[in-house]
């Protein structure tokens, strides 16, 4: 009994010196300074840059991790994460830049001009446009599908098992930029919205409807390497005009073309050296990131392999942004 | 592998399955009732009055027959009505913005998530400098050298091999950070557990309030979590290693208060009388005891850990599940499939080694001249001490060479030929196959026949009366307690305001269970019956069940298209294998007297299994009915992420837009789903 009452007493003297020195002791721990542990095993300078789940964002990144690790010697840990934890990673440090941001006024707001932990790193050189797309082979057949107008008219030909009676307008993963469903309300079209839930499953169902040439309707984008394998056409939607998607819930305009961004962590834009003005030097075209883009998606290559490959023959192109 | 059976739901309740000594009572009942053979009607008078559930059974079938009728006359009562329900979107909104704003100055972070998860960034970088350092020699020696030790030179081979393996698919660097992850997150899976089981072993009053507790953590989809942990901690390794933590903790605090509460009481007596304190009977007695069910415990933190180390890379934890998520960026089966198969293989060399030491413990020593060599020179501390040394060895030897990291041209490329075999599968048999029709055929069928009339019937159904059927199904099933909780469980889904998108759930579970059985009985009861049929099945379901859930992402949409489908498919591989080893297991335990009594009446094969072998074994079909439930419904994100929409769609777009509202609440409704769901299909319990 006596034993066990000193024990008891000795425990609790030791979880009360151990939760004051936690508390006290060991002072603040800064979460916005905290790098992945696999990052500078062996001593080297790293970069970390963060992959969004689509082929043209991991063309960016092979590039400039290739050129990163070749040309200036650092080594490169990429993560891949959807964009809006992106730029929260960005933001605590995790990652050191975003390479292709299809614009997130929200993000911008809170990160880049009230906290500040984030610079803007100036434009990736490729514009970006967001639209519904029909395959061409199925655009050539009857050339009004190509207006919003005609589309309940063809309602019935695009109805699959998922859709519900209703057309079925296919989009995709779920981080992305999406009016989709306010748009079928507003314009009032016999569609219904079916979220492939990843860029992956849409790419896979276009390509299978493609190989029986079968009509679709997909919500799709550009720059993307998939055209050069399903030529697709856009279908017109009610004239883009500055503001008019800037309520969520009553939009009924096209989307905007928007010229990618790249963004870095403040900190490393200040005193990532060379590293950092590198990727604010790193600035190519559709056709270019395109190149890559299929290396990787449709020879199956490696990114390092399709980045090598390129660098390789592109030496004018690069060369000014390692100087 | 009789142990990834209990990677499955509640490792407790398994155990006791497989223990025919513990069967339970209905177990018992359905014993005595078919030896002693009754004739049909008397059985069917004794299931109605005899049988717990029988006697309830009767009034309730009266109550659904009136209540259906009552439905029927007054329809358009469909949905949750909008007035009970709560929105919590602006609250849960304000608390993730609230966190983004503090989370650099406010003290909750700076002095407490801040070093959390330094400690947790300090300990995986610890652990993979090391690994690192020891280079490709070292590790494979210690790993060859450790298996030696506890299980004998075969898995030691088998465990050399498969790091072989990771090297030669060219993925040594990702396995060796997810190795790095795995360490620290069952060191701490198995410190936690432990302690917590402890807590429940010792009192029975802290094992009761613990229980709600912890299985919550099972039901709670692995993905509900990465949301909040991610807001707190940010993407990367410290919101991994927590979110692993939450859930390969519970099956070891299970285990652990398991076998501390079934240490044997005459050992314990004496202690006792021999004046141990509480504490000496502790550490002498009791946990000495219940080291098999803790060892089995840390078996199953390692089993849970190594799956979350793959959902977690959806998060940015790197290593090998990042390469298999990335790999799915661009579409690849074959390079998704080169970064799953070091999961598997680590898994597997993980749980036999686990396992073998298990036995190990259990088993008599034998005398030491007839240890074979090799086990008798890594016997006792010096053999531990020699096992340290010849991998230290190893790495210096290795370090020297020059080959810390695994040399690049030893690699071999399996990603194309992969590839070409999908690309071969989806060309010939998505459609135009004669007869029986393409693979999407077979898909639209399935969602317009199965999919789509049971969830309008569900969602037209009124919620009342899904609430009254689900009570009555957890009254046949448990107590009054099982009901109460399901229908709890069932009316939290209608008060958070995602009624719809659950039903739309529910139905994609059901029909996939409904599947899973069919097809799992069928295999199970073939396996059972056949030595060699279960050694060719059991590599087989051992890669269907540790494969990352991902790498079947791809090859479903190819086959099924986009929709409910291809999610239905992916959940009936992954719950298929646990089904089929638990109808296999429990066939198999069907007591070999009844079963000789029966062929010596002259039974034909079919009349054995349908009268004798199944009655008898309704514990364990029980068991694997709540075990395909269970499983199926931990797929449902996968299915959101291949169209199948509901609630895995909302909880993957929550996470991929950072909004908790959205996601946090739909996570909240899967966990509600998965809480009703177990409890009406939980197998009878002890009385």
């Amino acid at each position: 009994m006596n034993v066990n009452r000193r024990g008891r007493r000795r425990l609790g003297a030791f979880a009360a010196v151990t939760a004051l020195a936690l508390l006290t002791g060991c002072g603040a721990a800064d979460m916005t300074r905290q790098t992945s542990p696999y990052a500078a095993a062996e001593g080297a300078k790293t970069v970390t840059l963060s992959v969004q789940s689509w082929v043209g964002a991991q063309a960016n990144t092979a590039v400039a991790a290739y050129l990163l690790e070749h040309e200036l010697g650092y080594r490169v840990d990429t993560v891949q994460v959807d964009e809006v934890p992106a730029w929260d990673a960005l933001s605590q440090g995790r990652v050191d830049a975003i390479l292709e941001d299809w614009g997130h006024p929200e993000q911008e707001k809170r990160y880049v001009q009230d906290k500040k932990t984030i610079t803007a790193g100036g434009e990736l050189g490729v514009t970006g446009h967001i639209g519904w797309f029909v395959p061409t082979y199925f655009a050539e057949a009857h050339p009004d599908v190509t207006d919003w107008k005609n589309l309940d008219k063809y309602a019935d030909v695009l109805r699959t098992a998922e859709s519900g009676g209703k057309g079925q307008l296919l989009d995709g993963s779920p981080s992305y930029v999406t009016n989709d469903k306010a748009l079928v309300k507003n314009l009032d079209l016999d569609f219904e919205v079916v979220f492939a839930g990843s860029e992956a499953a849409q790419i896979t169902q276009i390509r299978q409807f493609a190989k029986e040439r079968k009509p679709f309707l997909t919500y799709w984008y550009k720059p993307q390497w998939l055209f050069e394998r399903v030529p697709m056409t856009e279908v017109k939607l009610p004239e883009y005009q500055e503001g008019c998607d800037a309520e969520p819930e009553r939009v009924a305009c096209a989307y905007p073309h928007t010229p990618l961004q790249k963004y870095l962590n403040t900190q490393f834009a200040e005193t990532g050296g060379e590293a950092a003005e590198f990727l604010k030097r790193f600035r190519w075209s559709v056709e270019e990131q395109n190149e890559v883009a299929l290396m990787i998606a449709e020879e199956k290559l490696p990114p390092e392999q399709a980045a090598k490959k390129w660098v390789e023959r592109n030496r004018q192109v690069w060369e000014p942004w390692v100087r | 592998m009789s142990t990834t059976t209990r990677t499955a739901h509640h490792p407790e309740r398994q155990a006791r399955a497989g223990q025919p000594q513990r069967q339970s009572g209905a177990a018992r009942t359905a014993h005595t009732r078919s030896a002693a053979g009754p004739s049909p009607r008397p059985r069917l008078k004794a299931l109605l009055l005899d049988h717990r559930a029988g006697r309830r059974g009767l009034p309730l079938a009266v109550a659904a027959v009136v209540l259906v009728a009552l439905a029927i006359a007054f329809p358009g009562a469909g949905s949750w009505p909008a007035a009970l329900s709560v929105d919590l979107s602006g609250p849960l909104g304000r608390a993730g913005d609230w966190i983004i704003d503090n989370r650099d100055g406010h003290p909750v972070f700076l002095y407490f998530f801040g070093h959390v998860s330094n400690a947790v960034v300090v300990c995986v970088r610890a652990v993979y400098v090391v690994l690192l350092a020891a280079g490709w020699v070292g590790v494979t020696a210690l790993a060859g050298l450790v298996a030696l030790r506890l299980a004998g030179l075969r898995l030691a081979f088998t465990c050399v091999a498969a790091f072989a393996v990771c090297g030669l698919l060219g993925m040594w660097v990702p396995t060796m950070q997810t190795l790095a992850l795995m360490v620290v997150a069952v060191a701490a899976s198995v410190a936690v557990g432990g302690l917590l089981g402890l807590a429940a072993g010792l009192s029975p009053r802290a094992g009761r309030a613990l229980r709600p507790v912890l299985d919550t953590m099972q039901v709670l989809p692995a993905f509900a979590y990465l949301l909040p942990m991610v807001l707190v901690f940010g993407i990367g390794v410290p919101a991994a290693v927590l979110a692993t933590v939450v859930y390969a903790a519970p099956p070891m605090a299970r285990l652990t208060a398991l076998g501390l509460r079934e240490a044997d009481a005459g050992v314990l007596e004496a202690s006792a009388s021999l004046g141990a304190t509480r504490r000496q009977r502790l550490l002498t007695a009791r946990l000495p005891l219940a080291r098999r069910q803790i060892l089995l415990g840390v078996n199953q933190a390692i089993m849970m850990a190594l799956s979350m180390a793959v959902i977690a890379s959806v998060i940015g934890a790197g290593g090998l599940g990042d390469r298999v998520y990335q790999a799915l960026a661009s579409v690849d089966v074959g390079a998704a499939l080169a970064a799953g198969i070091p999961i598997v293989l680590l898994a597997v060399v993980l749980d036999r080694t686990a396992d073998a030491a298990g036995a190990r413990l259990g088993a008599a020593p034998l005398p030491p001249h007839r240890q074979p060599l090799l086990r008798r020179v890594f016997e006792g501390w010096y053999g531990r001490l020699l096992t340290v040394l010849t991998a230290v060895a190893a790495a210096v030897a290795g370090r020297m060479a020059g080959t810390s990291l695994w040399p690049e041209s030893w690699t071999v490329p399996i990603a194309e030929p992969v590839n070409r075999a999908v690309g071969w599968m989806t060309d010939h048999l998505y459609s135009g196959v004669p007869v029986i029709g393409g693979t999407a055929d077979w898909a639209a069928r399935f969602t317009g026949w199965v999919l789509d009339p049971l969830r309008s019937g569900l969602q037209a159904t009124p919620w009342w009366l899904l609430l009254l059927v689900v009570g009555a199904l957890g009254l046949l099933a448990g107590t009054w307690r099982t009901a109460l909780t399901a229908v709890l469980a069932l009316a939290a889904i209608g008060v958070l305001g995602v009624w719809e998108p659950s039903l739309d759930t529910l139905s994609q579970v059901l029909a996939a269970v409904a599947v899973t059985l069919v097809l799992g009985f069928a295999i199970g009861v073939g396996a059972a019956r056949s030595g060699r049929a279960q050694r060719l099945l059991r590599p087989v379901l051992d890669v269907c069940q540790t494969m990352p859930q991902f790498v079947y992402l791809i090859p479903v949409v190819a086959l099924f298209g986009v929709g409910r489908a291809p999610a239905a498919a992916a959940a009936v591989v992954y719950a298929l294998p646990a089904v089929v080893r638990i109808t296999a297991d429990g066939l198999r335990e069907v007591s070999p007297a009844a079963l000789e009594s029966a062929r010596s009446l002259g039974a034909t094969g079919s009349q054995q299994l349908r009268q004798v072998q199944l009655p008898l074994a309704r514990p364990a079909l029980l068991l694997a009915v709540n075990q395909a439930v269970v499983l199926v419904l931990a797929v449902v994100i996968i299915g959101g992420l291949v169209g199948g929409g509901a609630l895995g769609y909302q909880v993957v777009l929550g996470l991929a837009q950072g909004d908790l509202a959205t996601g946090l609440v739909a996570g909240a409704a899967i966990v509600c789903l998965g809480l009703m769901l177990d409890r009406i299909t939980q197998p009878a319990k002890e009385s």
